[in-house]
């Protein structure tokens, strides 16, 4: 019987965990968008397109989300979903508008591996248990817009980040945590298209609170900001959006660079 | 090159495996009753959620004993994620629960802390390299065959198992200093914790070899 949990020798554990470069497509009706601090919208492309290109580039993940979904009160990602999954063979969450447990059902059936919820989550908490338990935990990602009301005060925004729930972002995190949720996908709408860096305050707070894995998102600019959202964000993972749409970088340069900056991530064979 | 069967017992999303194995041009069939396994030659038996969900799920459709008599006539049995975990004898996950006992050892929750004492996030979820465990030498010959060793595959769970027989390890992987078992295999049986079928072209190489056995 080997040991458990820890190895017996003197092997080398110092290499730390492989960060997730995960590629996040925001969507509105059959497009690819970009938003900056979640308004302004501005039409990219057909997502699919894109989300073969970084499948093929070595992204970790692809995380779709339906932009106006919840605003609207209708789902439109079933069919991208569907054609996005039948060629890529990594995992892809998605989210927008998820209301219950047949609407995430039915974005597991057209091909997500995991649902993001956020503002159905705020209104009926409930539904973070009912979707962890019906699907897994590992299949329940809560996604949180978070906007600075205040100095060191973050408040959880719902509807597209429209509207304040007035939910401080850090008991929320650790409420959702403990309804299910297996991964938390913490949105800065300040930071969100800015190219200013992921907010690290922000990011840090939520992921020393929580036992689950965090996922930074929203900021990226150049490879030093991954490196910080790791290092001094502790992110479990990190998302990067328009500068790969508009291909100012592509996921292998961001691999070597966070790479030679001292960020673990996986090489891509 | 016989037909690929996968168990659904109702169980979670079973659409990714069956996607991964048509894009391989596996013959894929899907069995639903005692009499489909049965009557498939190699089986795949995935699983998510909680382990007493899945055993008690299969169990209560019947199917137990007709996977246990698969894998006793020498059928490919390939258990994925908690597919695997329930080829084991039991599970600590929300109590003790009775595997199916075609591997010896148990499930137990990845330790909370790393080796270093700090805490780190469960579940494991991530990109993490696969690793010989101590003893073995090579993949040649197995369903690792042409996997580069440490070759990265994703993983997402928060238990994992402890076989009693070290020969039955064909695959370690650690997280934050806890060792994993990352793949098994005994004789006809298999099992991966990872997702092969969401692992890009190292995962679909996976089970091109199990589609090729």
């Amino acid at each position: 019987m080997w040991m458990a949990g820890y190895p017996p020798g003197n092997r080398d554990w110092s290499m730390s965990s492989n960060i997730r470069l995960i590629a996040r497509l925001d969507i509105k009706g059959a497009n690819l968008i970009k938003a900056v601090n979640l308004e302004g919208i501005r039409v990219i492309g057909d997502p699919n397109e894109h989300a073969k290109r970084y499948y093929a580039q070595g992204a970790d993940e692809l995380i779709y989300m339906d932009m106006v979904a919840s605003l609207y009160g209708r789902n439109n990602l079933h069919d991208i979903v569907k054609a996005t999954s039948d060629n890529i063979f990594i995992p892809i969450t998605v989210g927008g508008g998820v209301r219950s447990v047949q609407d995430a059902e039915a974005l597991l059936l057209a091909g997500a591996d995991k649902v993001a919820v956020n503002t159905e989550a705020t209104k009926n908490p409930g539904l973070i248990t009912d979707i962890a338990q019906r699907f897994g935990a590992q299949c329940m990602v809560l996604s949180i817009e978070a906007k600075e009301v205040s100095p060191k005060k973050w408040c959880v925004y719902v509807d597209c980040g429209r509207e304040n729930t007035g939910l401080d972002v850090l008991e929320w995190a650790k409420e959702g945590a403990d309804r299910g949720a297996g991964e938390i996908l913490l949105t800065s709408i300040d930071r969100e298209g800015t190219r200013q860096g992921y907010d690290l305050e922000l990011t840090r707070l939520v992921s020393d609170s929580v036992p689950v894995p965090v996922i930074a998102s929203g900021g990226f600019g150049k490879p030093e900001d991954i490196r910080d959202a790791v290092k001094e964000g502790h992110a479990d993972a990190v998302a990067v959006a328009d500068a790969l749409h508009y291909k100012r970088t592509t996921l292998p340069e961001i691999r070597q660079s966070v790479q030679t900056l001292g960020v673990s991530v996986r090489t891509v064979l | 090159m016989s037909a690929v069967t996968m168990i659904d017992y109702g169980i979670g999303n079973l659409l990714s495996v069956e996607r991964a194995f048509r894009h391989l041009g596996a013959d894929f069939k899907v069995a639903e009753t005692a009499a489909d396994i049965r009557m498939a030659d190699k089986l795949v038996l995935p699983g998510v959620g909680a382990f007493s969900s899945c055993i008690g799920t299969l169990e209560a459709q019947g199917l137990c004993d007709a996977v246990k008599e698969a894998a006793e006539q020498e059928k490919p049995l390939l258990g994925i994620c908690v597919g695997m975990q329930m080829l084991f004898d039991t599970s600590e996950e929300f109590g003790v629960h009775q595997g199916l006992g075609l591997l010896k050892g148990r499930v137990k929750a990845i330790p909370a802390v790393s080796a270093e004492g700090q805490s780190h996030k469960i579940p494991h979820i991530g990109w993490t390299s696969l690793i010989l465990p101590e003893g073995r030498k090579n993949w040649e010959q197995s369903l690792l065959r042409d996997v580069p060793v440490n070759a990265e595959v994703y993983f997402v769970h928060s238990y994992t198992a402890y076989p009693v027989d070290s020969g039955d390890r064909l695959a370690d992987a650690e997280y934050d200093g806890c060792l994993l078992s990352a793949m098994v295999n005994r004789g006809n049986v298999y099992g991966i914790q990872f997702h092969p079928e969401k692992s890009g072209t190292i995962g679909l190489k996976i089970l091109d070899n199990f589609v090729k056995l």
